[in-house]
C-alpha cells in the first residue's frame, strides 16, 4: 500500500498533471478552482515549467492551444463562467484535433451564479459546449483520489484520440480534503508527427487548422471525427455499480450527488428497500450499458443532480424511457441531503414503478 | 545566371489574393528574412482570420490558423512550449489585432513575450468585404459605414504602434508601407530586425505595415498606393516608436 498524502481536490489536480507530465499551465482567476492555479504557479517554475496567468479565459485557452500544437501536455482549469469564455477555444481544439486537459470546477449559475458548488454545466460539457458538431471526454471524479487518477487518465485519452478531455468537478470536490495515494501509473505518450515543431527543413510543413472550405471536405473531417467518437463509446466508457445486483429503484448521480445518494442508499437498504446506484464517471461517452442492464430488475430511475435536472435526459435516453425517471435535485450553489434523497428512494418505494 | 527567385520559405503555389494587394509583398518579405536568417526550419507561423486567413498554405515553415484575435496568444503558447527552438510570428490585419483581439495584443507586449508580430494596416475588413476597421480613417466610406466613417458616434481609428509605445514591455515598434520601391526596402529592414530580435531573445517586435485593399477600397491598384500617401500616412505616420535596445545603446 503507497503512502498516502492529505490533499484538497484541486491540489490533486494540479499534481497529477505534473505526473502526468503536464509542463504547461494557463489559467485566469475564478473562485473555487483557484487553488489549481496557486499551485502551478508555485510548482511549475521549480520543476522548468510553465505557469502563466493570462489576461482572460480567452487567451488562456488559445497559449492552451498553441503548445497542444507544439505536441506537448498543457491544461487549463476554470470554473463555469470561464468555462463559458473558454468554449471558442474549445470548439477550435475540436476543429483542429488537438488534445488538452481542460478542468471545470463547476459553480452554480447562469451568468455570475454563486461560488457554491453546482453540476449545471452537465449539458455545456457534455454537449461540447462550443459551436459545432464536436464532443470533450467529460471524466467526473468523486473523491480527491479519483480527482488525481483521472487527471493522469484524461491526458492519456485526450492524446489517444487527439481531443479535449474535461474534467468536471464541482466546489465540493475542489475543496474537500482527504487521503490521496500519487502511485498513478502513467503510460508514454504517443508520438505526434502532427505537431507543429519546425520542420527542421526535412519534412514538408505541418499545419494545425480547423478552416476548411470545401464543404465536402468539411463533412469528411466530421465524419471522421465522429467515427473516432463511435470508438471513444465503444470503449472508453466507466461507471461504478452499488448495490445493483437486486435494485428495484437505482440511483444516477456522479460527483458529489454521488456520495450523497450513497449515505441515502445506506440508510433505505436498513429499511428493506432494494436501491442501488450506477455513478456514470464518464459523462461523454454516457455508460449507456449499465443502465440498459439494469433494466432486468429496477422500475424506478431517480437522477440526483446539482441543477434543474440535465443528465437525467441522459438516463432517460439510455433506457428510451421505458420505466420512469424522476428528479431529486437542488440548486444555486444547495447540496441534496442524504435525507431528501432518501425521500425520493421511499417514495419510488411506495410507487413501485406506477407513476 | 539567377537574379531573381522565389524565397525558399514561400510556397509555390497560387495565392488568392486580389490584383493590385499588398499581401504578396509583405508575404515574400518575411519570406527573404526567413531564409536570410536561416531559420526556417524552426519557425512556426500564425495566420490570423482575415484576408490572410490561408497564409498557412503560403509559408512552407510549420503552420498554425488561430481563431480571430487570439494569434499572440497562441504564439505565447508556441514560443513558451520551447523557447530556445521555436522562432514564432503572427501575421495579423487590423480587425484581428486591433479590434478582437486587442487584448491579446496588448497583453503579449506587456510581457514582452519574444515573438514577431506583422500587422497589415489596411484601415478596412477585406475577407468579410469592406466594412469598418478599428484603423479605418475618419469619413472612410466602408460597407459599414456608407456616409462616412463618424467619429461622433463610432469614435476614432486607433494608432497601434503610438499606444503600444506607452507600455515598458515591448522591444520595438515600427510603422512602415510598401507602396514604393523605396517603402518596400525599408519595410524589409523593419521585418528583419523584428526577427532578428527574437532570435536574440530581446522580445515582442511588430511591425506595422501600412497596406493598400484597392478591391474594397473601391480604387486601381496605382491610386490605392497613392492613398496610402495622402490619406493613411498623416494620420499613420511612418517610423520607429520604439527600440528599446537602439535607445540603451545610445545612452
Amino acid at each position: 500500500m503507497s503512502e498516502k498524502v492529505l490533499m484538497k481536490g484541486n491540489e490533486a489536480i494540479a499534481e497529477a498533471a505534473i505526473l502526468a507530465g503536464c509542463r504547461h499551465y494557463f489559467g485566469y482567476p475564478i473562485t473555487p478552482q483557484t487553488e489549481i492555479a496557486a499551485y502551478m504557479a508555485k510548482k511549475m517554475p521549480k520543476i522548468g515549467g510553465t505557469f502563466l496567468q493570462a489576461e482572460s479565459e480567452i487567451a488562456a485557452i488559445n497559449m492552451v492551444y498553441g503548445v497542444s500544437s507544439t505536441g506537448k501536455r498543457v491544461m487549463t482549469s476554470s470554473s463555469s463562467p470561464g468555462i463559458s469564455l473558454k468554449s471558442e477555444g474549445l470548439s477550435y481544439l475540436a476543429g483542429a484535433d488537438l488534445p488538452a486537459l481542460v478542468v471545470n470546477v463547476q459553480r452554480g449559475g447562469p451568468g455570475l451564479g454563486g461560488i457554491q458548488p453546482s453540476q449545471s454545466d452537465y449539458f455545456q460539457a457534455t454537449r461540447g459546449s462550443g459551436h459545432g458538431d464536436y464532443h470533450m471526454i467529460v471524466l467526473a471524479p468523486a473523491s480527491v483520489q479519483e480527482m488525481a487518477e483521472l487527471t493522469v487518465k484524461g491526458f492519456e485519452l485526450a492524446d489517444k484520440y487527439r481531443m479535449t478531455t474535461m474534467i468536471l468537478a464541482d466546489g465540493t470536490m475542489g475543496q474537500m480534503m482527504e487521503p490521496v495515494a500519487l502511485d498513478i501509473e502513467v503510460k508514454p505518450m504517443p508520438e505526434k508527427p502532427w505537431a507543429v515543431t519546425g520542420t527542421k527543413m526535412s519534412r514538408p510543413h505541418n499545419i494545425i487548422n480547423s478552416l476548411f472550405l470545401s464543404p465536402d471536405k468539411l463533412e469528411q473531417m466530421n465524419f471522421e471525427r465522429y467515427e473516432r467518437y463511435a470508438a471513444i463509446e465503444k470503449n472508453e466508457a466507466l461507471y461504478e455499480e452499488y448495490m445493483m445486483e437486486d435494485a428495484e429503484i437505482c440511483i444516477a448521480a456522479f460527483g458529489i450527488a454521488a456520495r450523497v445518494s450513497k449515505n441515502a442508499i445506506n440508510e433505505a437498504r436498513k429499511e428493506g428497500i432494494k436501491v442501488g446506484l450506477i455513478r456514470p464517471i464518464t459523462l461523454w461517452p454516457f455508460p449507456k450499458a449499465p443502465f440498459e442492464n439494469a433494466l432486468k430488475t429496477v422500475k424506478e430511475f431517480i437522477s440526483v443532480e446539482l441543477s434543474m435536472g440535465q443528465m437525467i435526459e441522459d438516463v432517460r435516453l439510455s433506457i428510451d424511457c421505458r420505466v420512469p425517471v424522476t428528479l431529486c435535485n437542488r440548486v444555486g450553489g444547495m447540496i441534496p441531503s442524504p435525507e431528501q434523497v432518501l425521500d425520493a428512494i421511499r417514495n419510488a418505494a411506495k410507487n413501485g414503478g406506477n407513476r | 545566371m539567377v537574379v531573381f527567385d522565389k524565397p525558399h520559405a514561400l510556397a509555390d503555389v497560387p495565392m488568392h489574393y486580389c490584383p493590385g494587394c499588398t499581401h504578396g509583398i509583405v508575404h515574400r518579405l518575411v519570406a527573404e528574412v526567413i531564409d536570410e536568417l536561416g531559420i526556417e526550419g524552426k519557425t512556426i507561423g500564425i495566420a490570423p482570420v482575415g484576408c490572410s486567413v490561408m497564409a498557412y498554405d503560403y509559408f512552407n515553415c510549420d503552420m498554425i490558423e488561430a481563431a480571430h484575435g487570439r494569434a499572440p496568444a497562441v504564439a505565447t503558447g508556441v514560443k513558451r512550449s520551447d523557447p530556445e527552438n521555436h522562432i514564432v510570428f503572427t501575421y495579423q490585419g487590423d480587425g484581428d489585432l486591433a479590434s478582437i483581439g486587442m487584448a491579446e495584443t496588448v497583453h503579449a507586449a506587456a510581457r514582452n513575450e519574444n515573438i514577431t508580430v506583422i500587422f497589415i494596416n489596411n484601415a478596412i475588413y477585406g475577407m468579410t468585404g469592406g466594412q469598418m476597421a478599428p484603423t479605418s480613417l475618419p469619413g472612410q466610406v466602408t460597407q459599414t459605414s456608407p456616409y462616412g466613417r463618424d467619429v461622433s458616434l463610432c469614435g476614432y481609428p486607433i494608432r497601434v504602434c503610438e499606444m503600444l509605445s506607452q507600455l515598458e514591455g515591448p522591444e520595438y515598434l515600427e510603422r512602415v508601407t510598401v507602396n514604393s520601391v523605396k517603402a518596400v526596402k525599408n519595410a524589409k529592414k523593419a521585418i528583419k530586425k523584428a526577427f532578428m530580435n527574437q532570435v536574440e531573445g530581446k522580445g515582442f517586435s511588430l511591425v506595422e505595415v501600412l497596406s493598400s485593399c484597392p478591391t474594397n477600397w473601391g480604387l486601381t491598384p496605382q491610386k490605392a498606393l497613392k492613398w496610402i500617401d495622402e490619406k493613411m500616412i498623416p494620420y499613420y505616420p511612418l517610423g520607429v516608436y520604439k527600440d528599446r535596445s537602439a535607445k540603451e545603446e545610445t545612452k
